[in-house]
């Protein structure tokens, strides 16, 4: 979702993004009357060995955004969100206008249907996030995550957030919620739409036999974490510290600038968060 | 018009092979922005700079390096970087096949179609053999100089490949503390329950639309003619009151609805 959706909120937010353990996103989660003020926080991390654009020197470089007319760089207050209605006309949509446009009652997660966990179908799952009690919520939301655990019930709601609307659903492990944002119906291919058409011939049932012995004998109750162990990302480790062991190609930089080089440990602020000290 | 393939490949278990094509499972719906500068709105360029003096870096001067210790970097050259690209290959090999419920679902990622490329009749007993033995494929791919993991399943009459995250990308909530904080009383526990129950429903994708994106491009259209509507400022609420009696209101209200349905 994130490719080209340009939004001016998402410039300034990332730029700060390094700059403390702030939630992704806070609001209210309702069943019934019962509200439940609550913190989202990623429940994935991206790539853990990301590369950095140096300068000829190793100095590690920012990316800005220019104008085209003045070709003079601009800060983020320098620059809209726009539509492009025509070839290079653009109709600007502020902040402002998108959050206006949600109307009162969407910016909730407000669970309306309850189903059993296991009965949403894969394709529709995109993205994880765990929710954290806020303060004052720990009672309700425990009582909300036990409810659901012990009945193997997922929550369903359709929700705005910073300028998309979302349906997730909520599911209830280990105490602790999480909700997956899915995508819609219209969002998702159907067969025909990728010309898999109805007719599906007769297939000999001896061929079937086949692949289900081959299934069969390669059955396992469990899938083993190693199989989803990203070895691309290892191998760049191995040699990453295999040349800083030889000193090749190294460089250091000062890093007196407060904003670089400090990673958030997402696992620290989910715990702390978790705690009630988030 | 049907969707083109966006790759052609081989699935194989153990020693068979069953050609097929790749088709992207999903639609970008999103309302497309661009950055504009706020003076011309023309959109914006972009580049790379130091961030010390401002002066930019052209692209064929730019290394990568990677973070080892705070503010030490390796560089990492572009003979570097090829030689940990995966081995080009046109095989999706199948390792193993586990229960659906052995896959959690915070792995899946993005699905895909397979679609037969000449042997049709392999294809469907595959798809037969999956639903029988209720069982997904773990399969391994590279595609594009990229390795994948995903997931072989029978939906319909059809195969559809999911990319699978790693490990590493994903948390689960078993590392995680249970969150603190009291214990709801049995009382309350109870009436919880019958309130999930009053509301338990089956998944039925259709009935969720985005209405949300709707609103945004009627908003766009109208604003182009010059007739932006004056939007209200959003307000912000918060009520407090006991989660028993807030409980019960809710359980009353549901009730009462149920009865006149």
């Amino acid at each position: 979702m994130a490719r080209t959706r340009a939004s001016t909120k998402r410039i300034r937010e990332d730029s700060e993004e390094q700059s403390g353990p702030r939630p992704f996103w806070s609001g209210t989660l309702t069943f019934g009357l019962v509200s439940v003020p609550v913190n989202l926080f990623p429940a994935t991390r991206s790539n853990r060995a990301p590369l950095r654009m140096l300068s000829p020197d190793g100095e590690p470089l920012a990316r800005r955004y220019y104008s085209q007319k003045t070709e003079r760089d601009l800060d983020a207050d320098q620059m809209v969100r726009g539509y492009e209605i025509d070839k290079d006309k653009y109709v600007v949509v502020t902040d402002e206008e998108l959050d206006r446009l949600a109307p009162e009652k969407s910016r909730d997660i407000d669970l309306k249907t309850f189903v059993p966990a296991e009965s949403i179908p894969p394709v529709h799952f995109d993205r994880g996030y765990f929710l954290t009690p806020a303060s004052g919520s720990e009672k309700a939301y425990k009582l909300l995550a036990e409810t659901m655990e012990k009945g193997g019930q997922a929550g369903l709601a359709t929700f705005v957030m910073r300028g998309k609307e979302y349906l997730v659903a909520i599911f209830a492990e280990h105490g602790i919620l999480r909700a997956e944002t899915m995508r819609f119906a219209d969002e998702l291919r159907s067969p025909e739409d990728v010309g898999l058409t109805k007719r599906k011939p007769k297939v000999p049932a001896a061929s079937v036999r086949k692949f289900e012995k081959l299934i069969s004998n390669k059955s396992k109750k469990q899938l083993s974490a190693t199989r989803l162990k990203d070895e691309q990302t290892a191998r760049l480790l191995t040699l990453a510290r295999k040349k800083s062991a030889q000193r090749k190609n190294v460089v250091e930089v000062e890093t007196d600038r407060p904003d670089e080089g400090k990673v958030i440990d997402l696992m620290a602020v989910l715990k702390k968060s978790l705690a009630g000290k988030g | 018009m049907a969707a083109r393939a966006i790759w052609k490949g081989e699935l194989k278990i153990g020693s068979t092979k069953i050609p097929v094509k790749l088709y992207s499972g999903v639609v970008d719906r999103a309302v497309r922005f661009h950055i504009l500068d706020d003076k011309h709105l023309m959109r914006v360029k972009q580049h790379m700079v130091n961030p010390d003096n401002g002066d930019e870096v052209s692209s064929e001067e730019i290394q990568k390096g990677y973070e080892i210790e705070p503010g030490k970097f390796v560089i990492l050259t572009e003979k570097d970087l090829e030689g940990l690209e995966p081995k080009p290959s046109r095989e999706i090999e199948i390792m193993e096949f586990v229960p659906p419920e052995a896959i959690s679902q915070q792995w899946y990622e993005r699905p895909y179609y397979l679609a037969p490329d000449g042997d049709e009749k392999a294809y469907f007993a595959l798809v037969e053999a999956l639903k029988n033995r209720n069982r997904e494929g773990i399969a391994h791919w590279v595609m594009r100089n990229k390795a994948y993991v995903g997931a072989l399943r029978a939906e319909g009459d059809y195969l559809l490949l999911f990319t699978l995250r790693n490990a590493e990308e994903v948390i689960s909530a078993r590392d995680l503390p249970k969150p603190a904080g009291r214990a709801p009383t049995q009382k309350e526990v109870n009436m919880a329950k019958q309130l999930v129950g009053l509301l338990a429903g089956e998944f039925n994708a259709q009935d969720y639309k985005d209405e949300y994106r709707q609103r945004v491009m009627e908003f766009i259209e109208r604003k182009a003619k010059g007739k932006a509507p004056r939007l209200h400022a959003v307000k912000t609420k918060r009520k407090a009151a006991s989660l028993d009696s807030v409980l019960e209101k809710s359980l009353r209200s549901l009730g009462k609805e149920k009865r006149a349905a």
